[in-house]
């Protein structure tokens, strides 16, 4: 789940670290009417959940209230990297003395929080690590005993601040890396935090990333910042027909699992796979032999027949999919026979004949003998664990290849 | 012999009166694990298909006179995992499989480390468990008994795999071309799992059943440039080779999107197929692009080496 800048300072901010008097703006007019109690330059900021604003002039620095609502209308309209604003934030310009980096992030290996900071902040904390690497402070923490002040203050001192300025930084840090652990976060960043001239200090800008897996004990956050569950998670994309499709049947079933994708895909084999690595290998399998898919998909988990018969049709119904290939890595829950009836069904009921339309069944399991007999009824090629995943592709791939236009 | 289990071990199943749980339950009971107990809270005094059911871990402890049992498979809902896997590790259980899937990283962290303290081994989370062929299996992994037996013959090869369907799908591979498994473990496709590759390969090293390790893997994280660490480090006698599935997910227009499993997203340059098959075969570890080639590949690397 990621978040818009004014919601990551909005978190920020409720865990007690200082952020600067900005402003969230939908229309210019409101922008303006921020600009006008802030009373003095302001930096106008697009809310896109995507990086390289600054270069795409999504950040614009204005002088009076006219100004901020100027620029914050011409932003509004501006596109970056395909995702259009939700609006604009509205930032008292900061007279800022220095700029530091502080983040959180997970570290699969040491399986423990990372705690990273930098007296080199305002760019990409990954060139900093490559170039300066001395001016990076790197400490994992524990996610089971309370974090300590200290091990913020350790983290900050191996990038060689000292003085004032670590007094100063350690409770800053230090809340972040607790907001790290009781937010879910897979990601929390402030860069650059910020001194300015007066010596306090503030976020000027933060990054925050929820985990998917968080957000149902997380509620009372996301209802804090209005997010309702009718925004998902924010993918990367906005979800396509077909992917929204299949997520519908999926949820009119409980029984077993469904997933499709298609963003990226273009081909004209239609793909009806499973399980979870089952899908990722006959998806390489398909393309390894010449094949284009024309679609990603997952079934697991013992589907009914109806949840079977609904994936199919949806991919049979994709613009371009001549035949389906249906294949799974050896099955022990998901019912073999099922599947089959199934796939069988969605031909039918689309005025297609089973036998010419699935090009493959490849689903060596549980119920494979009662599968088996259905599919020879209806003329369906199919094969048992003898033939490998990649046969099978291959098999589905020269039919397609085959096949007259 | 093999690895983590053995026809000795005994087990509990946390969670044991769910759909799923009881399942597993009758498959692993069928193939002959030794299940002591299991636990639901609130349904003390049941049973499941002969296995007495209790509220607490302490109380099976107690009605197996004290002897804690060797395992647990943990199979409840994402929100008390923790509590229940905080529960055995309490109780003295060593070895902890975890299938329960969407699990919070924070969670599997702190379970991880309480683990880590007490000498406890996570496996999992979101894994099918494992299984010595003809001997024991933990968890649901290869499903009914029969099916188990089908694809996973003993014989001398290694299995580590981030999908427990694909566990099979190679086992069953390896059985039928002759080689056999010695020990399959099916290790979880979260981003934070228990146990990874180098983590486990220590123990395939002092089995002497194993002679090779077969590993699965898919782009996301670095458990692979783990495994080449631990691998240069390491004079093993163990050849490895190993099937990276999702390739496809290198393309400019599958950035940041993930597939399959949790763990599975491409987030960083080193994450990607590309990058660690580069790494595992600059570790020595051939990678090879079909499942069918992985006994040939094995084979050729037992030849290598003898």
């Amino acid at each position: 789940m990621r978040f818009y800048e004014y919601e990551s300072r909005a978190i920020v901010r409720d865990a007690g670290i200082p952020v600067t008097d900005y402003g969230f703006a939908r229309t210019a007019e409101e922008a303006r009417e921020i600009a006008e109690r802030i009373g003095g330059p302001t930096v106008i900021k697009s809310q896109v959940l995507t990086g390289g604003r600054m270069k795409a002039g999504g950040v614009q620095f204005a002088d009076t209230p006219d100004e901020a609502a100027e620029h914050a209308e011409a932003i509004l309209s501006l596109e970056i990297n395909g995702h259009m604003p939700r609006g604009v934030l509205v930032d008292p310009r900061a007279q800022v003395k220095q700029e530091y980096y502080a983040g959180v992030v997970w570290d699969g290996t040491a399986k423990r929080p990372l705690l990273l900071f930098s007296d080199m902040g305002g760019i990409d904390i990954e060139q900093v690590a490559e170039e300066h690497p001395d001016h990076v402070g790197r400490r994992h923490f524990s996610n089971l005993l309370p974090f300590s002040d200290f091990q913020a203050k350790q983290a900050i001192a191996d990038a060689g601040v000292t003085g004032g300025a670590l007094g100063r930084l350690t409770p800053i840090v230090a809340r972040l890396a607790r907001l790290f652990r009781d937010r879910d976060m897979t990601l929390a960043e402030i860069n650059p935090l910020a001194q300015l001239e007066d010596g306090t200090f503030v976020a000027l800008d933060a990054h925050m990333e929820m985990e998917n897996e968080g957000m149902p004990r997380q509620k009372a956050v996301l209802a804090k910042l209005g997010i309702d569950e009718s925004e998902g998670t924010r993918e990367g994309h906005e979800p396509s027909e077909f992917e929204a499709a299949v997520k519908a049947i999926d949820s009119a079933d409980h029984r077993g699992v469904i997933q499709g994708k298609d963003t990226g895909f273009h081909g004209n084999l239609g793909l009806v796979i499973g399980a979870g690595g089952g899908s990722l290998t006959l998806t390489d399998a398909v393309r390894s032999q010449g094949g284009s898919p024309a679609n990603y998909s997952e079934i697991g988990g013992n589907p009914s027949v109806a949840k079977a018969c609904g994936l199919a049709k949806q991919v049979l119904q994709k613009d371009g999919v001549e035949k389906i290939a249906v294949m799974m890595s050896i099955v022990s829950n998901t019912r073999v026979d099922i599947v089959a009836r199934g796939v069988i069904k969605a031909c039918l009921e689309l005025g297609k004949d089973p036998g010419e339309t699935i090009a493959i069944f490849r689903i060596p399991g549980a119920w494979e003998e009662e599968g088996f007999k259905i599919l020879d009824r209806y003329g369906v090629e199919y094969c048992d664990r003898s033939v490998s995943m990649h046969e099978a592709a291959r098999r589905a791939v020269a039919k397609i290849q085959g096949a007259p236009a | 012999m093999s690895i983590l289990i053995d026809e000795n071990t005994t087990f509990i199943v946390q969670g044991i009166t769910g759909r799923e749980a009881v399942n597993l339950t009758r498959e692993c009971l069928d193939y002959g694990s030794k299940i002591v107990g299991g636990v639901t809270p609130g349904r003390k005094g049941r049973d499941v298909h002969g296995v007495p059911v209790f509220d607490t871990v302490e109380q099976v402890v107690e009605h197996n006179g004290g002897r804690v049992p060797d395992g647990s498979v943990v199979t409840v809902p994402p929100a008390f995992t923790k509590d229940a896997v905080m529960e055995a590790i309490a109780a003295g259980i060593g070895l902890i499989v975890i299938v329960t899937e969407r699990i919070p990283r924070g969670d599997v962290a702190q379970m991880v480390e309480a683990a880590d303290a007490r000498g406890a081994r996570i496996i999992g989370p979101n894994c099918l468990g494992l299984v010595v062929p003809g001997v024991a299996k933990m968890g649901g992994i290869g499903g009914p008994a029969k099916n188990t037996e089908q694809a996973y013959q003993a014989g001398n090869v290694g299995v580590m795999s981030r999908s427990g369907g694909m566990t099979t799908e190679i086992s069953s591979t390896l059985t039928a071309a002759g080689l056999g498994v010695s020990t399959a473990i099916s290790i979880g496709g979260d981003a934070i799992i228990g146990s990874t590759y180098a983590e486990l390969m220590p123990l395939f090293e002092a089995d002497e059943q194993t002679e090779a390790i077969v590993i699965y893997t898919e782009p996301g994280g670095r458990m692979e440039a783990q495994l080449a660490e631990w691998v240069a480090e390491n004079d093993s006698r163990l050849p490895i080779v190993a099937f990276m599935a999702g390739r496809f997910m290198d393309d400019e227009e599958m950035k940041g999107m993930s597939f399959g499993h949790a763990g599975t997203i491409v987030e960083g340059k080193e994450d990607t197929a590309t990058e660690k098959i580069a790494r595992l075969e600059a570790a020595g570890i051939p990678v090879v692009e079909r499942i069918d080639a992985i006994p040939d590949a094995v084979r050729e690397k037992l030849g290598a080496a003898a």
